[in-house]
């Protein structure tokens, strides 16, 4: 019933949106243009801000991350990983850890996890998990912002439904502006999306009970950033 | 939802006299506006991103067509499907399907303005589908059985106390008057609703016609829960929301966040690409879009075409001194403020929405934040045209316009009867310079005194003076 | 007060545009008005045929009543180098012009010349005529009181009036600026607005006293008679002792003049 209803209406739509442009005869010119543009993926207006050198973009991104109010927390190397987890959790008195599978975070040694008795599972969220642990696509130095992408190995739900969010990010892989992590995925996904783009920039907040800004809404309370300088 | 646009002037006399709002409006400016203030200090181009904004908006909607339909195209590939919705009742009706399709009992929503100006939530409940919202303000009014007063702070109108009530007879625990234990308190009976619902509807605030993909923008992670746990995820949103490319969005995504809240960038931005991909773990079953049109192609090409350009920041009735002193349920509709003021009336006929565009002083401020420039007074101006040649407005109005005009065409009239008036309200003002109470202008001297004038015009002083070859 | 020898300077030739509230209300702006002009080297004329700007019929949608208008405007202030006049919201009317009329109507072009030499007041002596233009006769003058300037809307929204009315008040010997919060903010005149929604024009008028009584200045200073009488109105109705006066009359040295809505003052007894 509705599948005759839609297609009526997207007649009627198409139909009155030309007509109010005058556009009934040669198209041509505007197809061009249109294709143009969806090919040439211009910029707009990029801000000064984050047009800067590497390690400026780095600190301007440390700088945003902490007006966020995201923690963030500097490791030499991904093998710091399982400990540093370790103390967060044992600091916050939590004793399970949900995790990505993806390859970089199975490999690790995650024997510091057992001398607290933390359990690590491999799995997608569940309501009433307390802390998840995730890698992540880019940190963008602009708004202190990390990127991250959905896959079989990092699936969505790890990023919303536990109360505090761990995320891994490599300093490798702090970009500027936004435009420069939408190349970044074009180029991994040969041009397409991965069905989901995150976009994160400090924990889960509301201000809808009298404008009063009160952390920790329906996303993770905390937002815990390991650092990984590559 | 019930239309009260009519009752404009009853409604704002409430309000007015409404204590427990006015308090509420209160916390407006401390939310919205200097925050905003603070953020455009810190982005030198902001103002070249507002001319982009606009420029990019005034090119889509030239295009509008042509990109809707490659966003169409682009949904299908990934998977997705769109459906389109002439009127809010054939939205209603799609989304309603789509809902038996799954069996649906319960949905979760996060925030979407569409959907209220549809009436989504009534029909669905009418037709046996419990809808839940789970934006923290979109929750509280809910329980409430109230709608929003603003589009994205919806429960602005309302006080701790109302919000500490409500959870206390929801959710049957003690009463607390911290906002930290009552946001804690939705979270946890959110939590279970989040996870049992067999559909999420989210609205978007942008498609991609390059990738096919809608994006919703929140600082409470609930619209990501909500379209992420269930089987199925509704995207309603309007035809005037789609962008050509991420790069364009991202011109969009900057401009939004500051204009709305003022951050430097909302918390959770989320772009979403087709249902759930081979090997994934989570993530919808299925995924559609409805398309609303609802009005919106008749406005292209109108003279109401710049509305379009609308994202939906709400930096406009945040700054309006209207809005600030009656709160958005006085506009007696869905969209309050300027927006609304424009939008309205389109939506709901002029007959109907007229009050709207004529509560203004043309003041220009929302103008002078908007983040597309959208120039909202003329519009407003165009509604009043609108009105004047359909004879809408009240009769005294007309016939002092017409009287006046007549004068005004007439300056061999004009002028003595200038002086006359000066002449007169002089001598009502007594020796006192001011005039207490001034007939058939009421609505002056109600409230404030009426400043004497000085007795005669100038262009009568002015040939005197030029007479006698001095200035008095 | 000063001879008034029309024609007689060398400077531009300037057509006052009255405007419909300085005429009826408060005539001694318009004359405050012609003295700075002059002042400033300009010759200043009276056109006959002006009336109104015809914003009232603008802004409740009468487009055919705001053309005539238009027209019987731009017609009267033919042939002047400029056309200035002590309010940013009829002058900001003039500047609307254009839009009332189709491109390839006659007026059109004359509306958009209209609208390239018309100017408010101090917008015209500071971007036009020149900061210092009356650096001389200001510094002579003396305000010794505490004032807050208000921003009429038109005049700083449409026409960019902010700094051009206090750069040159600082000019004036003892005059101490205090600018109130939310200046910029609209007082709730709006034309037939205040009429039309009187109660919430009053909001936003009783806001506004609020925030002028708040600086404690003696005197509240803008650019539009329509927003001065309707905070002067409010003003005078809460019993606030703050005077209202339009710019132009500390500009000009004429506060001998009583304040708006104050004691007795009667023009056509001084003719």
């Amino acid at each position: 019933m509705s599948g005759t209803n839609t297609s009526m209406s997207r007649a009627e739509i198409l139909g009155n949106i030309r007509t109010g442009l005058n556009r009934n005869q040669d198209d041509s010119q505007r197809q061009q243009t249109v294709a143009n543009r969806l090919a040439t993926k211009a910029d707009n207006l990029i801000p000064g801000r984050a047009q800067l050198p590497f390690t400026e973009q780095v600190a301007l991104f440390k700088a945003m991350t902490d007006e966020a109010l995201a923690e963030l927390i500097e490791l030499d190397s991904i093998e710091q990983v399982p400990q540093a987890c370790t103390d967060w959790l044992s600091n916050h008195g939590i004793k399970q850890l949900i995790s990505a599978s993806d390859t970089e975070l199975t490999a690790l040694d995650w024997s510091p996890l057992d001398q607290q008795q933390i359990t690590r599972t491999e799995r997608v969220a569940q309501a009433g998990d307390t802390a998840s642990l995730t890698s992540s696509f880019a940190g963008i130095a602009e708004t202190g912002t990390i990127m991250l992408h959905s896959g079989s190995q990092s699936p969505t739900t790890l990023n919303f439904l536990p109360d505090n969010h761990l995320v891994i990010l490599r300093r490798s892989t702090i970009v500027g502006v936004y435009e420069e992590a939408w190349k970044k995925t074009r180029e991994k996904y040969s041009n397409s999306m991965p069905r989901t783009v995150n976009m994160i920039t400090g924990p889960s907040r509301s201000a809808d009970i009298e404008q009063k800004l009160q952390m920790g809404a329906h996303g993770p309370k905390n937002l815990v950033i390991l650092f990984i300088n590559d | 939802m019930q239309i009260n646009t009519p009752f404009f002037k009853q409604r704002a006399h409430d309000a007015l006299a409404d204590e427990n709002l006015q308090k509420a409006l209160g916390n407006l400016k401390a939310g919205f506006p200097e925050k905003r203030a603070i953020a455009v200090d810190r982005m030198p181009e902001f103002e070249e991103l507002r001319n982009q904004g606009r420029d990019l908006k005034n090119h889509i909607l030239e295009h509008l067509d042509l990109y809707i339909e490659q966003f169409e195209s682009k949904v299908i590939e990934n998977g997705g499907q769109v459906h389109w919705a002439r009127t809010a009742e054939d939205a209603n009706q799609i989304i309603l399907d789509l809902c038996k399709q799954v069996d649906a009992k319960t949905v979760t929503k996060g925030k979407s303005m569409v959907t209220e100006e549809i009436g989504l939530n009534d029909f669905l409940e009418a037709n046996g589908v419990q809808p839940v919202e789970t934006d923290l303000g979109e929750y509280i009014l809910q329980l409430r059985e109230d709608h929003p007063s603003h589009i994205i702070a919806p429960a602005i109108h309302l006080n701790l106390e109302d919000v500490s009530e409500a959870f206390h007879e929801h959710h049957k625990r003690p009463k607390s008057d911290d906002p930290a234990v009552l946001m804690q308190e939705a979270r946890e009976v959110l939590r279970d609703k989040f996870v049992a619902a067999d559909v999420g509807i989210t609205g978007a605030n942008f498609c991609v016609a390059e990738t096919g993909s809608t994006i919703i923008v929140t600082n409470e992670g609930n619209g990501d829960l909500t379209q992420t746990l269930p089987k199925t995820h509704i995207v309603v949103t309007s035809i005037e929301k789609v962008v050509p490319t991420l790069e364009d969005m991202t011109l969009f995504l900057r401009l939004l966040a500051r204009s709305a809240t003022g951050q430097e960038f909302t918390v959770y931005n989320t772009l979403s690409t087709g249902p759930r991909r081979e090997g994934d773990q989570d993530g919808p079953e299925n995924f559609h879009v409805v398309l609303v049109d609802n009005g919106r192609s008749e406005m292209v090409g109108s003279e109401f075409q710049d509305m379009l350009r609308c994202i939906r920041c709400s930096a406009c009735m945040n700054h309006c001194p209207v809005y600030g002193a009656v709160g958005g349920h006085s506009y007696g509709w869905v969209y309050p403020g300027p927006m609304g003021s424009v939008l309205t009336p389109q939506m709901i006929g002029i007959e109907k929405g007229g009050m709207l565009p004529n509560a203004s002083t043309f003041c220009g401020k929302c103008e002078s934040v908007c983040p597309v420039k959208i120039p909202l007074p003329k519009l407003m101006r165009h509604w009043r045209e609108d009105e004047f040649q359909k004879h809408l407005q009240p009769k005294a109005a007309r016939y002092g316009l017409a009287g006046w005009a007549f004068m005004a065409k007439r300056p061999a009239l004009y002028k003595p009867y200038a002086r006359m008036a000066s002449w007169f309200m002089k001598r009502l003002a007594g020796k006192k310079g001011r005039i207490k109470k001034l007939p058939l202008a009421g609505g002056w001297t109600d409230w404030r005194d009426m400043p004497a004038p000085q007795g005669t015009t100038f262009m009568k002083a002015w040939k005197e003076q030029q007479k006698n070859g001095e200035q008095p | 007060m000063v001879n008034h020898m029309p024609n007689s300077s060398s400077g531009p030739r300037v057509g006052l545009f009255v405007t419909c509230l300085a005429d009826m209300f408060r005539p001694s702006v318009a004359f405050a008005t012609v003295k700075l002009l002059e002042q400033a080297g300009c010759s200043v004329e009276v056109p006959e045929r002006q009336t109104c700007c015809g914003q009232p019929a603008f802004n409740s949608g009468d487009r055919k009543t705001t053309a005539d208008i238009a027209r019987q405007t731009i017609d009267a202030f033919d042939g002047y180098e400029y056309v200035v006049g002590p309010s940013g919201s009829c002058i900001g009317m003039l500047h609307y012009y254009p839009e009332v009329f189709d491109p390839s109507d006659s007026y059109y072009q004359r509306a958009l010349n209209l609208k390239s030499r018309s100017f408010e007041i101090t917008s015209f002596l500071f971007d036009v005529i020149g900061a210092n233009a009356l650096q001389e006769q200001l510094k002579l003058l003396q305000f010794n009181h505490k004032v807050t300037y208000h921003d009429s809307c038109s005049g700083l929204r449409q026409m960019g009036i902010k700094q051009q009315p206090r750069q040159l008040l600082q000019q004036v010997q003892g005059v101490e600026l205090e600018e109130m919060e939310e200046a910029e903010t609209c007082c709730g005149f709006g034309g037939t607005f205040c009429v039309k929604y009187p109660e919430i024009s009053n909001r936003m008028v009783s806001n506004k006293t609020d925030y002028i009584s708040n600086t404690g200045a003696h005197t509240l200073l803008g650019g539009d008679l329509g927003c001065l009488l309707n905070m002067a109105g409010k003003l005078k109705r809460e019993g606030k002792q703050v005077e209202a006066r339009h710019v132009v009359e500390i500009l000009a040295g004429m506060t001998d003049i009583p304040a708006i809505g104050e004691a007795d003052y009667d023009l056509a007894q001084q003719l």
